[in-house]
């Protein structure tokens, strides 16, 4: 049985100590392409997020009925379906959201943090851990190009969420602001470019809070020791 | 022996293989109607925006003649009528822009003027080009009312070429190719004029349409 901690360890490490994109360094195609605003980020996150968290717990459920000779093609066979049934169900009930990922949802098949979690975690354990692996990885993905979709959008075009509530729905209005002035932003952090800069120095932070961390903790211990 | 577990893993593939194409097979029969619906839809709203309602009781993105376009491309028109005349008419027409096709949808009255022109899609720079969507800014609203004529042929083009229209700072072949695109789509419609009319007529007559019926039963009372 897994207990409640091993449940936390799983959560932390999916959102952040393993974080799909700024630990894993995976997934970073769609990552830098679709996130020249925080809505597409997010929207492109729980795409994402939803492909892994069915592809993790069917993989699992079928653990035992597939042999280590043909697992890839499976993995391959099941992530490729997933993604197909999402492209199609966006397409006809997401519409508006469609229209502006519809492009980059098939980019979720070469994806390879679906994959990896796949490979060492879902291939290998019961249903309820794996489902949890792949939402919360899914969930840290979503989470890391929210941001980086959001330091893009507020220094390239000033806003932040701005059309959220196409993709959320009309209760969401309240998410869209602007940050800047009209026509002040750095038009380059929208483009290809904003996106390596924007990622590298979400890397830099987080390298920085993790070693501030574990430097707390080595403190710490030291300090206890007797 | 090993064919044997070669047969196995075949099979457990196909199994596997069998499994999901059947449940693609069934989402694609529960999401189709729908993704037609939609795809209808989006046609009508851009049709919306380019002919006013007023001008036309029929179903626009139903009412369709097919032409041949300058480059031997075929271009579909999509004809408003009221009360079975032909009132205007839409249709798309591109230009090619800093990166790639840009696609107008334009709306044409009888008389050659312009009813309504949107970009439907660009790749544009995003803060230089982009401001050719209507979201973004209000520079294709002013082709409204136009026509070749007013202002004379040689005046449709950007300022910086000696036209009257605007370019944006940053940003002139965008615009350019927005102009060049309209111009040709106007061009497109007076040679194409009277074989819009006429092809509207005979269709009356022999229309099925609902907005066909809706007419014939108005007459007879």
């Amino acid at each position: 049985m897994t207990t409640i901690a091993e449940y936390r360890t799983i959560a932390r490490e999916g959102l952040w100590t393993n974080n799909g994109v700024l630990s894993m360094m995976l997934g970073l195609c769609p990552a830098m392409a679709m996130t020249n605003s925080a809505t597409n980020g997010l929207g492109m996150g729980l795409a994402t997020a939803a492909v892994m968290t069915a592809s993790t717990l069917l993989v699992s459920l079928f653990r035992n009925h597939f042999s280590q000779e043909v697992r890839i093609p499976v993995f391959v066979l099941i992530i490729a379906s997933m993604v197909t049934v999402v492209d199609m169900c966006m397409n006809a009930w997401m519409h508006e959201l469609y229209k502006v990922l519809g492009l980059f949802i098939p980019l979720i098949v070469v994806n390879c943090l679906p994959f990896a979690r796949i490979e060492m975690f879902a291939s290998k354990k019961p249903v309820l851990p794996s489902l949890a692996d792949g939402f919360f990885v899914g969930v840290g993905f979503a989470l890391a190009l929210t941001t980086i979709g959001a330091v893009r959008e507020i220094t390239g075009s000033g806003t932040l969420f701005a059309d959220a509530s196409l993709l959320l729905g009309p209760a969401f209005k309240f998410l869209e602001m602007r940050v800047l002035p009209a026509d002040t932003g750095i038009l380059m952090m929208i483009l290809p470019p904003g996106a390596f800069l924007a990622t590298g120095l979400l890397l830099v932070a987080k390298r920085m809070i993790d070693e501030r961390s574990s430097k707390a903790a080595q403190a710490s211990v030291a300090h206890c020791a007797p | 022996m090993s064919s044997q577990r070669t047969l196995i893993h075949g099979l457990i593939l196909g199994a596997f293989c069998l499994g999901f194409g059947t449940l693609l097979v069934m989402t694609n029969g529960f999401t189709k109607d729908d993704i037609a619906l939609r795809a209808v839809e989006d046609r009508q709203n851009s049709l919306r925006q380019v002919i006013p309602d007023s001008i036309h009781d029929n179903n626009l993105a139903t009412d369709t003649l097919v032409l041949k376009g300058d480059q031997g491309n075929e271009v579909v028109a999509y004809l408003a009528t009221r009360e079975g005349k032909v009132t205007g008419v839409a249709f798309e027409t591109s230009g090619s822009g800093y990166s790639g096709a840009i696609k107008v949808m334009l709306g044409v009255d009888l008389e050659g003027k312009i009813l309504g022109a949107r970009v439907l899609s660009h790749k544009e720079t995003p803060g230089l080009g982009d401001k050719i969507e209507v979201k973004k800014g209000d520079w294709i609203l002013r082709f409204t009312g136009l026509s070749i004529g007013n202002p004379p042929f040689e005046k449709w083009k950007v300022k910086k070429d000696g036209g009257q229209f605007d370019q944006f700072a940053g940003a002139t072949i965008t615009p350019r190719a927005v102009v060049k695109a309209i111009r040709e789509g106007l061009q497109f419609f007076d040679a194409n004029k009277t074989k819009l009319m006429e092809f509207k007529s005979d269709k009356a007559q022999t229309t099925d349409t609902e907005a066909g019926k809706a007419t014939a039963k108005e007459a007879t009372k």
